[in-house]
């Protein structure tokens, strides 16, 4: 029991006294979700759309395959982008295996059919008399499209907060594609699994954390900005 | 309500089973081992965990963590013996009071691995501070474990024989078991430490050769240690003891001589303690 408590207040001293090589740690972390993130949504957004509101044949089974993927097991990702990436493998030619690209690359993959399954899912909530309609006022495709997404815009921004959560918390994938190697691929869930099998569980308490704070930070200004527009609706 | 009870009486008999094996082993019956990923990843442990309980009906209870953790599980009490490769940590432990009886029994050895080419020139160096030395100089990618395994420790007291560090960007501390370590040494076709069974139960597979070995500076030597029972009243000190005594007997010794050789055409493991 006494340990427990000594690693809580080592935890806090460490945030509290900040050291350089956590900083980085933090760093990476946010930078590879945040950057996964971004990609996925760009991705995962229109791609959810265009699902949603186009007819074409085996809609459904496509739909099926959306709601797996936001399913995929990260450390079934993490083989198969590390196999990618391997020297010999397909894209070993980028030379990205263990570094930040390929965490990217490997988060990507995780968060995009999350999104792409939570966007499609909230504009088939949306009346697709309205997309019609706007089509037959003269509107292009895309414009249709965009202002659709936009009339859903609170459940694409939970698409989004569902999204990052995939990847902040993430770690056989990072793990497996980063190489956990010091000053260059570790991150917060990993370095927090380290010092858990290094026996400081202090340290790893620090780390733990750390991380539930900044996706409580994060999760906290996202759902501001969705409120807020709730708000002025 | 009869789909229901149906759905029950599905679900209960696919739990059950599980439930059931689960409960079997009385709760003196189980012993938990600390011991450390290279012995259970050899397979040698379950070979002996088995012999063990057929022999005597105890389960061992194998958690295989890293050589640093192992020593945490025995210093809050949550193991019952230690099986640990690390011995100023093992001296430490036994002298905070947390152990006793700490007994080396067998060791394998490490090996020095790198490219088949050998861009740093170590093939043929005997002395392993000596090949340390040379892929210091030589500025080679080395690869650590980074983790404070028994392993990692081993390596950090080769770079200080060898009175030598790689430059900071030519050293990666990679955080991670030896097995993912070897893995990433040959895609980066770097050099690393490895101990000799990781090393040939990857051989296959991997682009890495041995560059060094043989040295005496490379012997790994493995220790029981049991967990201190008055320091924890918790701990199955009888369980622990017999398994300590199993551990140390002829039998165990003509199991762990014999492992490897069907396997690797070798032995990978070497009994060194007069078996009882």
């Amino acid at each position: 029991m006494q340990f427990i408590l000594e690693g809580l207040q080592k935890g806090f001293s460490l945030l509290v006294s900040g050291d350089a090589e956590v900083y980085s740690i933090v760093g990476l972390s946010l930078l590879v979700s945040v950057l996964a993130t971004a990609v996925s949504v760009l991705i995962g957004v229109p791609l959810g759309g265009l699902i949603a509101i186009k007819k074409f044949p085996l809609k459904k089974l496509v739909i099926s395959l959306v709601n797996t993927g936001m399913g995929l097991p990260p450390v079934v990702v993490g083989l198969l982008a590390m196999l990618l990436l391997s020297r010999n493998g397909p894209l070993g030619f980028l030379g990205w295996l263990y570094t930040p690209a390929g965490m990217i690359l490997a988060q990507v993959i995780i968060a995009t059919p999350v999104i792409t399954g939570l966007s499609l899912s909230a504009m088939q909530s949306l009346d697709r008399e309205f997309y019609r309609q706007m089509l037959t006022l003269g509107a292009r495709q895309w414009q249709a499209l965009w202002v659709c997404l936009k009339e859903v815009k609170l459940s694409i921004l939970a698409a989004v907060i569902a999204g990052f959560g995939s990847v902040i918390s993430e770690v056989g994938a990072v793990m497996m594609v980063g190489g956990n190697i010091r000053r260059q691929t570790r991150v917060l869930t990993t370095a927090t699994v380290l010092e858990t099998q290094m026996g400081n569980f202090d340290t790893a308490i620090a780390l733990g954390l750390i991380l539930l704070s900044l996706t409580f930070l994060i999760n906290t200004a996202l759902t501001f900005i969705q409120q807020q527009k709730a708000g002025a609706e | 309500m009869f789909k229901r009870t149906i759905a029950g009486l599905c679900l209960a008999a696919l739990i059950s089973p599980a439930l059931a094996g689960e409960a079997k082993p009385v709760k003196n019956r189980t012993i938990m081992l600390a011991t450390t990923t290279s012995v259970r990843d050899t397979g040698l442990l379950d070979l002996l965990i088995e012999a063990f309980r057929e022999k005597s009906g105890y389960l061992v209870k194998a958690i295989a963590v890293g050589s640093g953790q192992a020593m945490q599980l025995g210093r809050t009490g949550e193991a019952d013996l230690l099986w640990v490769h690390s011995p100023d940590d093992e001296k430490q432990f036994v002298a905070d009071g947390y152990g006793k009886d700490r007994t080396t029994f067998m060791h394998n050895d490490f090996v020095v691995l790198g490219p088949a080419s050998d861009p740093a020139g170590i093939k043929g160096e005997k002395k392993a501070a000596g090949a340390f030395a040379k892929l210091a100089a030589s500025g080679a990618l080395f690869i650590s474990r980074g983790d404070r395994s028994g392993t990692h420790k081993k390596e950090l007291k080769l770079w200080e024989a060898a009175k030598a560090k790689p430059a900071a960007d030519k050293y990666l501390e990679a955080g991670q078991g030896m097995a993912a370590v070897v893995g990433m040494a040959g895609e980066k076709e770097a050099y690393t430490l490895a101990d000799r069974s990781t090393y040939l139960s990857l051989e296959k597979t991997s682009s890495l050769r041995i560059v060094s070995e043989g040295d005496e500076a490379l012997l790994n030597r493995y220790s029981l240690i049991l967990v201190n029972a008055e320091k924890f009243p918790g701990v199955n000190t009888e369980g622990a003891k017999a398994f300590f005594d199993f551990l140390l007997s002829k039998k165990t010794k003509k199991l762990v001589e014999n492992y490897g050789r069907e396997k690797y055409g070798r032995q990978s493991f070497f009994y060194d303690h007069k078996a009882r």
